[in-house]
């Protein structure tokens, strides 16, 4: 194999994006770390002394990534996946806690984050599953195998406090959907995320009535008209004797109970009559996700009135709008968009911002870095940098499609899924649009292990580009 | 993907070009965080008469990177410093700004608390200097110049409790010592922030936002303490130029009324411009006025402790009150008495006149009964003793308590190789040796003996505004000892009083029965120190104390009518008049400056 058709064969565009964020990157944590005072460049000490390491060491990477042949990737995908698997468990128990959220490694002066290397790993198995002979998402065992593979790290993820890194990976359903997942599954998902978040805003007694409704309301629409009214009967009957027996001996019983005992007596009276007349029409489902629905609802608010602490508690109903907290999660919003507003048209000019030196902005140079870009660069610099990002999601979707062995297109999918997540989240958090999850922005947020976790992601996929019109086996 | 592009755009679009009120640019307006500095909580005393307040001071602040070039001399002139010291001020600026320890951006202090006639001329010609300002800040006035190791003092936050506790931003106070440390965090009350719109020239252009993002900052909460400060006052009148200490608690519910350590300090040396040197000269004195010796300092507690051992001896049987022991006087053995009574003698008549052969027999009995091994002897007195708080923190609100310490029977084990009886460790009998306890522990002792038989975590702290006390100090607990035995003892300590050869018959009250013991501790280090622990009246008892005057000699000649001066000041109110000629002895001893 000639050199020369293999340079060839690598995606030149892709890795003239890539340059580009990272360069781009790189200025604003400059930008971000700059003291004007003390204008030193070679200070080892620094953030973008240290991100230009990480940058060298991910240059190092990428040469052994493509000197390493395409079947390594797929023989070696499960080891791999296990392997980090081990080191999330690792660091629960060894690793060292920053911010509340204990996912660090801490090797002499390098600190490393597991938890990013993981999406490369879960990345390759769920390539490596999906690909397989043969594979279905109608049959049960494959479903469960490929839901598995992302929970796993999911769940060891939150239990290290991480919650912002372990929703990352809810973004392989999107790669599910585009490998014939059915509908459905995307739809169950939906409605449940909706009754878990209706949940937490609004009393349970309500939640539970509206359930009812629902269920009535897709009955009567399907036409099941004349079988609903006794049952509908027995159960607002069982609802009335419930609760004037709660008046009468004057106990504070949940409304939410007196509801699901109406419940309970109607679904014996369909089931029971069904039985003896043998007519077994809407019974199984709509009782069931009823059932589920009000089983899902009771659970989420256990879970988040038990389970969850306070500042869990407090995060969450601030994303939910339901508690206003202008020191805290908001309040970084606000003054992230502040940042990024007083940039202007055009910006403020290379190291002139102003606002991303005070200490109104959080986390400057990592989650909220979009800042500087927004502060000094303006809305062009901004414009640029949501331009280059769609670009690559959509060559990566590009090289995607191309690919003729199905466990390259897998994966392709994947990294541009992660991508298109971390970034739709991040920017949108900085700019007000999306919730405050702490999320990395790629290669454009400090740190060595985001980096490094990215240009893998990237460059594998354009290793296995390389063999694109092979089947890689 | 490209929808959520175009979304992203637009609202992009919408922060930095459409909408004008997310503008600031650099050349016209930049906010200021200014912090609002919350008011620390008051201090009163048990009868409400205040101890501690605050006072405003004014702090010269300086952001850097808004100073242009000023008159100097006009400036020094105003704030009272040399054209060299405001040279050296800016140096010093620069290197820390290079160290990144101040921002160019962010006020830091430049010059430390103004006087009130400086602030006012300075603030007028404000406009001239650039860059700086003057923000507000509280000092702690301290109303009486006594009390300072319950009081502690305030202090700037160090290194270590900035990183420990993100509540603090340096140039933050916090309290360091006494109830200032232990109910800091009630005290300090919650930090505001303010944050205005400042134009090019450093003028403050009202409010950012009409103050959407201020937060108002919450004063800290009082605390009543239950010290009884003119007690606490005439107990430091006492031990002036002496070294030990004096505590005193309300038995029925330990709160502390005095708690004196000896030598003591005015806490307003420790505020104020003047800290540096006060401190200095505080760490610098021999006597070490900063050590709270009430706390920290171990005696041996000596015949005092003769009460706890009459208690187990009569608790385990070994003894019955009417049980008499011979006394030969200086030739007992193998402990000689040091008075001379009748004999033999029996419990109440030995504490009466403190009579050590009669102790060593009591402690033998104690530890060598029928059919009990001496170590298990030894283990149940141990387990008596510990159940009086000795050997452990009395858990009081006041930090670094020690424990003091009670030999276990494994020290003994291994200190003589398994071999050793009564006669071994004779001197625990009267509470010599390896017993160490803390004054106090000594007062607690006191008010056990008052309550006969129970007590409460002594505290000085009576009550925090709008909390509750914490639960150790509400919370009864118990000795190993029956009331009816107290009884017997508390009957021998009247009689320390009341009895013809008693060794405080010299301070008796008409009125009030008080309940005592002396203690003569030998010190191997010098004379003798002055032991005296005492409670009153015998029946409902309103105060129970412990004095310790450090190289004294005699329990009899100083500790005993401080204590009973003490008890009398707080029941009644006033000395009585034959009791005059101890008071000013008492107030003329000096055991400082070698003149007794
Ligand atoms: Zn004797």
């Amino acid at each position: 194999m000639a050199t020369n058709s293999y340079i060839k064969r690598v995606d030149w565009i892709t890795i003239g994006l890539y340059a580009l964020l990272v360069a781009f990157g790189w200025v604003s944590i400059y930008a971000a770390n700059f003291n004007p005072e003390n204008p030193v460049f070679f200070d080892t000490g620094k953030e973008y002394f240290k991100q230009l390491v990480w940058i060298g060491l991910s240059l190092f990477f990428i040469g052994i990534i493509f000197l390493t042949d395409s079947k390594f990737y797929v023989e070696f995908s499960y080891i791999f996946y296990g392997l980090t698997l081990f080191l999330l468990v690792a660091v629960l128990l060894f690793g060292k806690e920053i911010n509340g959220a204990k996912s660090w490694f801490e090797i002499g002066p390098v600190r490393f984050q597991p938890a990013e290397l993981c999406k490369v790993a879960t990345n390759l198995a769920i390539a490596r599953a999906l690909s397989r002979y043969g594979f279905s998402f109608n049959r049960f065992s494959d479903l469960l195998r490929a839901g598995a593979l992302i929970l796993l790290p999911m769940l060891l993820i939150l239990l290290q406090n991480d919650t912002g890194s372990a929703l990352v990976y809810a973004v392989f359903i999107l790669v599910f959907y585009r490998e014939g997942l059915t509908a459905y599954v995307l739809t169950f998902g939906f409605i449940a995320a909706i009754v878990v978040t209706l949940t937490l805003m609004i009393p349970n007694a309500t939640i539970i009535g509206m359930i009812i409704l629902g269920v009535v309301a897709v009955l009567y629409i399907k036409g099941y008209r004349r079988e609903l009214i006794k049952p509908l009967v027995a159960g607002a009957v069982t609802f009335g004797l419930a609760f004037a027996a709660r008046y009468l001996v004057e106990k504070q019983w949940p409304l939410e109970y007196l509801l699901m005992a109406g419940v309970f007596v109607a679904s014996v009276y369909i089931l029971v009559t069904s039985l003896v007349k043998r007519a077994f029409r809407f019974v199984p489902t709509y009782l069931l996700i009823l059932w589920s629905a009000i089983g899902l609802s009771l659970t989420a608010d256990y879970f988040f009135e038990e389970v969850l602490s306070d500042y869990q508690r407090t995060r969450i109903n601030v994303l939910l709008g339901l508690e206003s907290d202008p020191l805290g999660a908001g309040y970084n919003v606000n003054q992230s968009k502040i940042a990024i507003g007083s940039g202007g048209f055009s910006g403020k000019g290379f190291l002139q911002g102003t606002q991303t030196k005070f200490d109104f902005v959080p986390e400057q140079s990592t989650d909220f870095i979009f800042c500087t870009v927004g502060e000094e660069w303006g809305f062009l610099g901004s414009t640029l940098v949501v331009i280059l990002f769609v670009s690559l999601l959509l060559r990566l979707l590009f090289l995607a499609e191309k690919q003729h062995s199905s466990f390259s297109r897998v994966y392709g999918y994947g990294v541009a899924a992660i991508f298109f997540f971390h970034f739709a989240i991040n920017m949108g958090m900085t700019i007000g649009l999306a919730p405050v999850i702490g999320i990395p922005l790629p290669f454009f947020s400090y740190g060595g292990s985001s980096l490094w976790g990215f240009t893998l992601l990237l460059f594998v996929f354009l290793k296995l580009d390389t063999n694109r019109t092979e089947l890689i086996r | 993907m490209i929808g959520i592009g175009i979304i992203y755009i637009s609202k992009l679009f919408v922060l930095q070009v459409y909408d004008p009120s997310y503008k600031f640019s650099a050349e016209s307006n930049t906010r200021r965080k200014v912090t609002q500095f919350p008011s620390r909580g008051l201090v009163y005393d048990r009868n409400g008469k205040l101890l501690v307040s605050n006072q405003a001071v004014y702090d010269v602040m300086v952001v850097p990177r808004e100073i242009v070039p000023f008159d100097s001399l006009d400036f020094c002139d105003l704030l009272g410093i040399s054209i060299e010291n405001l040279r050296e001020r800016f140096v010093e600026m620069r290197v820390n700004m290079g160290k990144r320890k101040i921002s160019s951006y962010k006020p830091s202090v430049f010059l430390k608390q103004l006087s009130a006639e400086q602030y006012g001329r300075f603030q007028e010609k404000l406009y001239k200097f650039k860059g700086f300002f003057v923000q507000g800040r509280s000092i702690r006035k301290y109303e009486y110049p006594i009390a300072a190791h319950v009081l502690g003092y305030v202090s700037e936050v160090g290194q270590g409790q900035l990183d420990k506790d993100a509540y603090y931003s340096k140039g933050d106070y916090a309290g360091v010592i006494g109830i200032e440390q232990t109910y800091e965090t009630y005290l300090r009350g919650e930090k505001g922030v303010k944050y205005m719109m400042v134009d090019v020239h450093g003028r403050e252009k009202g409010k950012f936002r009409h103050g959407r993002y201020d937060t108002a900052a919450i004063t800290g909460k009082n605390l009543s303490l239950s010290l009884d400060i003119e007690l606490q006052q005439y107990a430091e009148q006492l031990m002036q130029n002496k070294i030990g200490s004096i505590v005193a608690i309300e038995p029925s519910t330990g709160e502390i009324l005095t708690f004196v350590s000896a030598p003591s300090y005015d806490p307003s040396i420790l505020v104020g411009r003047k800290r540096g040197e006060g401190f200095l000269s505080l760490v610098e004195d021999t006597l070490k006025p900063m050590n709270n010796r009430a706390l920290q300092g171990t005696y041996s507690p000596g015949s005092a402790f003769k009460l706890v051992n009459a208690a187990i001896a009569l608790q385990e049987g070994a003894i019955t009150p009417h049980s008499k022991f011979e006394c030969d006087g200086t030739a007992s053995k193998p402990i000689r008495c040091t008075h001379y009574h009748r004999s033999p003698i029996e419990a109440a008549g030995a504490i009466e006149t403190s009579c050590n052969p009669f102790f060593y027999q009591a402690f033998k009995r104690t530890l060598e009964r029928p059919g009990v091994k001496t170590r298990d002897g030894y283990v149940a007195w141990y387990n008596h003793v510990r159940s009086f708080g000795f050997g452990e923190r009395l858990g009081i609100d006041l930090p670094y308590e020690i424990t003091g310490g009670v030999p276990s029977a494994e020290y003994f084990d291994k200190e003589y190789h398994g071999r050793w009886i009564a006669l071994t460790v004779r001197s625990l009998g009267i509470g010599q040796q390896e017993l160490l306890v803390t004054p106090l522990q000594m007062a607690n002792e006191a008010a056990i003996l008052a309550n006969r038989g129970t007590y409460y975590s002594p505290h000085v702290v009576k009550s925090i505004e709008g909390e509750e006390l914490p639960d150790n100090f509400i919370t009864k607990k118990e000795t190993t000892i029956d009331p009816i035995h107290l009884e017997e003892v508390i009957k021998g300590m009247s009689q320390v009083y009341t009895g013809e050869i008693g060794t405080a018959r010299y301070y008796q009250h008409d009125s009030i029965q008080m309940c005592g013991k002396t203690g003569t501790v030998e010190n191997p280090f010098g004379d003798d120190h002055s032991v005296f622990i005492a409670f009153a009246p015998k029946d409902n008892p309103k105060i129970a104390i412990s004095v310790i005057v450090e190289n004294a000699g005699y329990g009899s000649t100083w500790a005993a009518p401080m204590a009973t001066l003490l008890m009398e000041k707080y029941i009644s109110g006033e000395i009585p008049r034959r009791h005059k000629y101890y008071e000013t002895k008492m107030l003329e001893g000096d055991f400082i400056n070698g003149d007794k």
